[in-house]
This record gives C-alpha cells, sequence and structure tokens, in this order.
C-alpha cells in the first residue's frame, strides 16, 4: 500500500515536471526553412509534439519553395522559418499572417525583443540573430607578425604581409560566388561606406555613388589575395578552403561559427589557430562593413486557425529555454530567455554593438539584391569599370522594378 | 486514310496535345503581358532584436488586396516586358546605336545587356554542339558495329554512360575536376606553370569546358540513334561497292551517310532543341558569370526572393519562339519532302 502510494505520488510527480514543458496539439504542422544546424535544433525541438503530425523539410533551397508552398489554400507549410530579407517576400505576396492574438493568447515565455512587429502586427517570431564577421587563424597572423585588423585596409596589409612571406598564396576567403553571395558582399562594403541602397522613402535606386564606387574597388583588392575561383566559391565551398587550411582571413557568417573546428576532417592546425573576432569597418567608417540578420518563424495565412494555433505551440516548444543545452547553445546567437553566450557568438554582439546596420528590409530589396548578383561579376572579372557595373545594376534593377510595380 | 478515320484516329493525341502544350502555352503568353499591380506602399514603424524600432518601407496589403480582386490578372503591359532591358532591351539599343561610332563600338555594348549577351553564348553552344555530337555519335556507331559481336554489348553500355548519369551530377563531376584544386585544374596548373592559373576565372576556357561537357553528355543519344540505323543497312549496297573497289572511307560517304541522312536529321532536330535550351552545365559549373542561357534567366527569375513570373513567362515565349526559329529550315526541308512523296 505504502509503495503503491509512493509509486502514485511519483508518477504525479513526474507528471507535474513534463507537464510545464509537454507540446500537446490538436492540428498538422509544416516546417519548411534553412538546413543549417541551429534551425535544424529548433526543428527537431518543435518535432516533440505529441497529437498530430509534426513535418519538416529543411533545406538550403527553402527560399525558393516556401512562397508557392504557402501560397495555397489549405497551404501545404503552416509555416516557414525565415531570415529578415525573405519575411519581406513573404509578406510582399500576404502569405503570412500577423500573430498578435496567438502571441496574447500563447505568447508566455516569448521575450518582447523577439516578436518582429511591422506597423501594428507581429508577423514573426524571432529566435536567433546572425551578422558576418572576422574568422581568422591567429598562429598563421602571429608567424607573419601581423595585428587582428579591424578594418578592411587592414586585412589586405595583413594579406600582403602573410603571401609576401611566402606563408599562403591566397589567403583571404570570402564568399564571392557570382549570384547572392556575390551581392551580400557588396551590400556588407556598401553599407559600410556609408552607402543607402535607395532614395530615401522611395524604390529609386541610390547605388551609383561614391560608395558603391568605393566598395567595388575594395572588394576587387581583396579578390586579388583570393583563390582565383573565388566567383565559384559559396559560403560553404570558402569554409571548405578555411578548414582545408588554405585560408588565413575571411568575412563569414556567424552562424557557422561552432562548425568551423567540429565538422569532421578539419586540420589541426586549422583546430588550434581559428579565432573570431567583430566585423571589420572600412573607408574610416564607424560602421561595420556587415549587416544584422534575424531568422524567425512565421505562421501562414492560408491554413485554418486550428492549424495556426497548434503551429504556434510547435515553434515556441521549438525555440523553449529548456531547448538550450550544451550541445544547441554554441549552433548560434539565440535570442531565447536563458541563452548564455558561448564563445562562438561573441563576433556577432561585437557587431551588434558597433551598430551593425540590419540588412534592409524593404519590399523591392530583394530586387536589388537579384540585380547586384547578377552584374557584379563582370566588374570582378575586370571587363568593366565599376562605374559601368553600377549603371547596369540599376538599370537591371529598375526594368525589374518597374515589372513588379515598385516603379512607374 | 478517309478524312472522318483520321479524325477519330488523331483525336485522343490531339486532345492531350491541347491540354498539355497548347494550353500552358497560351498560359504563359498570357502572363507574359500582364504584369503585377503598382504596390500601394505604406511607412510604417518596425521593430527587430538588437536593432529596436526604425521606419521602414512596406506594402499595404489590404489596398494590394484589393487591387489584386478587381483585377485578378493583374494590369495589362503588352510587350513591354519583352521591350525591357531584361529581354529584348529595344530602347537601350537604339540609344547605344546613336551613340556608337562603329560597329565594333555597337557590338561591344550590346555584350553589355544580359539577353544578347547569353544569346551569343546559346548560339555558338548551339553551332558548336550540335555538328560535334553527331559526328563524335557516328563515329563510335561505326566503331562499335564494327567490333566482334562478344565485345559489342559491353561497350554499348559504357558508351552511353554519359546519358545515363544524371546531367546535374555529370557537370558536378566534371565541374570539381576542372577546380583549381581538381584533378584537371592542378595538371592545367602545372601546364601552365602559373600558380593563379584557373580555368573557372577564364571566360574562354569556360565555354570550352561547357562545350565539351555537351558533347560528353549528347554524343551517346546520337550514338544510339544511329547504331540502330547501321542495323538496317541494306547488305547487298554494301558488297556491291566492295565489288566496285571501293574503299572503307568510300563505303561510309557514299552508302552508310546518305542511308542514315533521316537520322541525321532527326538527331540534329533534338540536339538543336536540347542545345538552345542549355542549363544544366550552367548551373553545374556555377558558370553564370561567363555564360548564361535564356533557361538560366528564367531560373534565375523564379529563384531570387522575388519572384519574376512576368519576366520568366515573356523569356519563355522568346524560347519558344528562339526554337522555332532554329529549326525552321529543318522543318521545311521536311515539308517539302513530304509534299514531294505524295
Amino acid at each position: 500500500m505504502f509503495l503503491k502510494k509512493i509509486a502514485l505520488a511519483g508518477s504525479i510527480a513526474a507528471f507535474a515536471a513534463t507537464a510545464g514543458q509537454a507540446c500537446e496539439i490538436n492540428a498538422r504542422v509544416s516546417i519548411v526553412g534553412n538546413e543549417f544546424a541551429a534551425i535544424q535544433a529548433v526543428g527537431a525541438a518543435a518535432q516533440e509534439c505529441t497529437g498530430a503530425p509534426v513535418t519538416s523539410n529543411l533545406t538550403s533551397e527553402h527560399q525558393t519553395i516556401n512562397v508557392a508552398g504557402m501560397s495555397g489554400n489549405p497551404a501545404e507549410y503552416t509555416t516557414a522559418i525565415i531570415a529578415n530579407s525573405s519575411l519581406v517576400a513573404l509578406m510582399n505576396e500576404d502569405v503570412v499572417r500577423p500573430l498578435n492574438d496567438l502571441v496574447e493568447k500563447h505568447g508566455d515565455g516569448l521575450q518582447k525583443s523577439q516578436l518582429i512587429k511591422i506597423g501594428d502586427d507581429i508577423m514573426a517570431v524571432a529566435f536567433m540573430a546572425n551578422a558576418q564577421h572576422l574568422m581568422f587563424r591567429k598562429d598563421i597572423l602571429e608567424q607573419a607578425g601581423v595585428e587582428v585588423p579591424t578594418t578592411y585596409e587592414e586585412m589586405l596589409e595583413v594579406a600582403q604581409a602573410i603571401r609576401e612571406q611566402g606563408i599562403l598564396q591566397n589567403p583571404v576567403g570570402g564568399a564571392y560566388k557570382a549570384g547572392w553571395n556575390l551581392a551580400q558582399e557588396f551590400n556588407n562594403m556598401f553599407l559600410g561606406y556609408g552607402g543607402t541602397h535607395f532614395k530615401p522613402g522611395t524604390a529609386e535606386p541610390n547605388i551609383n555613388t561614391e560608395a558603391g564606387v568605393n566598395a567595388l574597388k575594395m572588394m576587387k583588392a581583396l579578390s586579388e589575395y583570393m583563390n582565383p575561383d573565388f566567383l565559384t566559391h559559396d559560403s560553404n565551398a570558402t569554409n571548405a578552403e578555411y578548414r582545408a587550411g588554405n585560408v588565413a582571413i575571411m568575412n563569414m557568417w556567424g552562424s557557422r561559427a561552432s562548425q568551423q573546428t567540429s565538422t569532421e576532417g578539419v586540420l589541426d592546425e586549422v583546430k588550434n589557430g581559428h579565432a573570431i573576432a567583430a566585423p571589420l569597418t572600412v573607408g574610416g567608417g564607424s560602421i561595420p562593413a556587415s549587416t544584422l540578420w534575424w531568422d524567425g518563424w512565421t505562421v501562414g495565412k492560408n491554413v485554418s486557425d486550428e492549424e495556426a494555433e497548434a503551429t504556434f505551440l510547435a515553434m515556441k516548444h521549438g525555440i523553449r529555454s529548456d531547448m538550450l543545452n550544451d550541445e544547441t547553445s554554441p549552433l548560434a546567437v539565440w535570442l531565447i530567455d536563458g541563452y548564455k553566450p558561448t564563445a562562438d557568438a561573441q563576433g556577432v554582439f561585437a557587431a551588434a554593438q558597433m551598430g551593425t546596420l540590419p540588412y534592409p528590409m524593404l519590399p523591392y530589396m530583394g530586387l536589388m539584391h537579384s540585380a547586384l548578383g547578377n552584374e557584379l561579376a563582370d566588374f570582378m572579372q575586370g571587363k568593366e569599370s565599376a562605374e559601368q557595373a553600377l549603371a547596369d545594376v540599376e538599370a537591371a534593377y529598375r526594368a525589374a522594378a518597374i515589372e513588379k510595380g515598385f516603379l512607374q | 486514310m478517309r478524312h472522318k478515320t483520321f479524325l477519330w484516329f488523331f483525336l485522343p493525341t490531339g486532345l492531350a496535345m491541347l491540354l498539355f502544350i497548347a494550353l500552358p502555352i497560351v498560359s504563359v503568353v498570357t502572363q507574359s503581358i500582364f504584369a503585377p499591380h503598382p504596390a500601394v506602399l505604406i511607412e510604417v514603424e518596425s521593430c527587430t532584436p538588437l536593432v529596436g524600432c526604425t521606419t521602414e518601407t512596406t506594402v499595404d496589403q489590404e489596398a494590394t488586396a484589393a487591387l489584386r480582386a478587381e483585377k485578378p490578372l493583374g494590369r495589362f503591359v503588352g510587350l513591354d516586358i519583352y521591350f525591357d532591358r531584361g529581354h529584348l532591351a529595344i530602347s537601350e539599343m537604339k540609344e547605344s546605336w546613336a551613340k556608337a561610332d562603329s560597329l565594333g563600338e555597337f557590338v561591344s555594348e550590346l555584350g553589355n545587356l544580359p539577353f544578347y549577351r547569353a544569346m551569343a553564348f546559346t548560339l555558338t553552344f548551339v553551332a558548336v554542339v550540335t555538328p560535334l555530337t553527331i559526328v563524335l555519335g557516328l563515329i563510335i556507331a561505326l566503331a562499335i558495329n564494327s567490333l566482334h559481336h562478344h565485345l559489342k554489348g559491353l561497350m554499348i553500355f559504357f558508351s552511353l554512360l554519359p546519358m545515363i548519369v544524371t546531367p546535374l551530377i555529370g557537370s558536378l563531376i566534371l565541374f570539381w575536376m576542372v577546380d583549381s584544386r581538381g584533378v584537371i585544374g592542378s595538371a592545367l596548373v602545372a601546364m601552365a606553370g602559373d600558380p593563379d592559373f584557373s580555368l573557372k576565372a577564364s571566360t574562354g576556357l569556360m565555354w570550352v569546358a561547357l562545350m565539351v561537357y555537351g558533347v560528353w553528355h549528347a554524343a551517346p543519344f546520337a550514338f544510339v540513334v544511329f547504331y540502330a540505323g547501321l542495323q538496317t543497312l541494306p547488305g547487298d549496297q554494301l558488297e556491291a561497292a566492295q565489288i566496285d573497289g571501293a574503299t572503307r572511307w568510300q563505303q561510309v560517304k557514299y552508302v552508310v551517310v546518305p542511308h542514315l541522312m533521316p537520322l541525321v536529321t532527326f538527331v540534329a532536330l533534338i540536339q538543336l532543341m536540347d542545345n538552345f535550351k542549355v542549363f544544366e552545365p550552367i548551373i553545374g559549373f556555377n558558370a553564370t558569370a561567363h555564360a548564361q542561357s535564356l533557361s538560366s534567366f528564367i531560373y534565375n527569375d523564379l529563384s531570387g526572393e522575388t519572384r519574376q513570373l512576368s519576366s520568366a513567362a515573356a523569356t519563355s515565349v522568346i524560347t519558344i519562339i528562339g526554337v522555332a526559329i532554329l529549326l525552321s529550315p529543318v522543318l521545311v526541308r521536311t515539308w517539302r519532302d513530304f509534299k514531294g512523296a505524295r
């Protein structure tokens, strides 16, 4: 009898302990998002929910399928995990719903800073921050007898010193693959030189300016110290070069920081020499030549209210404080309550403290990004002048913006 | 065949063609002459983590939804998208024609416009790859046909491999081999004696690599068709030629090739179409900095964060017109043969 009581008390206690974290849902949840480790962790945590199926499709091609997958009614995906740039694309197509009522009903445990507000509407719940910042090999810099750079001008000097001493032929790494990556590196440099992509309050392009020309010239100067195949290197290829010990210094995504030493097959000298630092400034500016990003989740508009509620609960479960442990904490700079920053996070925090600008969240920024990605490769190959390349970008952007109705 | 019988015979095919070919084309053409409504933009305060609140421009969803409900197709733009800079670039072309002092300058100005640059690559690709594929396919077919019959099966299998491999995978394999740290890339660096030598950084070499891939991938198709044709060679004609003292080369030139001519036309038709739509190697080789095609434009339009459906539709229609123009000489010839046969 006594034993029975203890057993009963024990099971009640156990039930009470799990009740706080249990996630019981009664409608389907379907997630689409990027594939990097932090998002995998969130997706796995959301799938702990019981009562209805939680499926996830995490792929690097998520941007090409999320709008289509959320446009039908009922939509294939009930939530998209997105970065700030993609939220605009989803909002332009009107496929995500405001979360104000769901936050009011179930929002306990979410921090105010996690709620992405556009006007009065909460459109997304952010769970991690990201920025590109410096990653370098302290052993190589020491060997070359140079200081850790804080500006891109210094980075060029560091690269020259490393090359001249014969340590590495191409010490600089960069995700300069023609297309999205190259455009993003331009955005960083352009903002660092104090440029603004659009004339204030309009969709008129504003990149064929002194800041634009300076940004391109700096990128060209850096590319002289890169692997000659740089126009085909995305961030995966650049990181592979870094882990293989072929690169000593680069501007890289914070979300990749923890994997630089933990990936299989990394050379020991890279493991021991790897270090990170704040993003660099350029041209005497005070704002880093980088952009601040967040990743978060949305809830689809074309799904039933039950599915929306289930999605909110499951995704909130995916980013609860308890999901942070020794394994998941280093994966990202989490915006979740109770997160203790690890050493890998200092680059992103430094970026935030230095006032790095967020990636422009404008309805027409996606078109500008595409135009930059398509038109800048000619300049990087030395086929045309910086001014001509920027004029081409503006012309390509203008054609696209007129088609999409942003310009007349 | 009586007309009525023919009609009933053709009806199922005709219906399927209407459903799967004609209707999609109508839909694409419609899409290309309509564009999204002008966006209604408003300024709102937006708040984000680590940054705080800023004033941002966003789309007024209610106003835009009202516009969409009124005219779901969007706004009618006629041929505007066909003529804009991303496509035929009519006004840009006029401008550089007026500005240019010489034809050379005009051509180099044209090279700055995406459509014409893509055309330069695509047409070169078509002109080089199509004949090489046919010649190589014929050589392989003749070589294998003269093998001992025990070896034939094995050799046919190996010759077909490039076609069996998924195009994207095939191009990726070659891409890694020509990487500056790959097998071919390192060999080229050693031969050139320049540590900075890179095939991927040179537009000319990249074109060569793409065309080599194009021939490698398509030759098995030509081979299979010609090999099948060789099995129907009239034995008595060949024998007569041999008795007349024709050399091997003369037999091929005067008996085999004329016999295979209808197949050559067939392979040429298919290859012209396929090569004009060149796509996989451009993606597989990460070659967008050096070479673009109409297909890669469509891919770009649809894969960006903001999808440009009207632009992609216009490019699709231009592709259809381009294929029709390319095929017209062959089609005209086939039509004449058909008339002559009657």
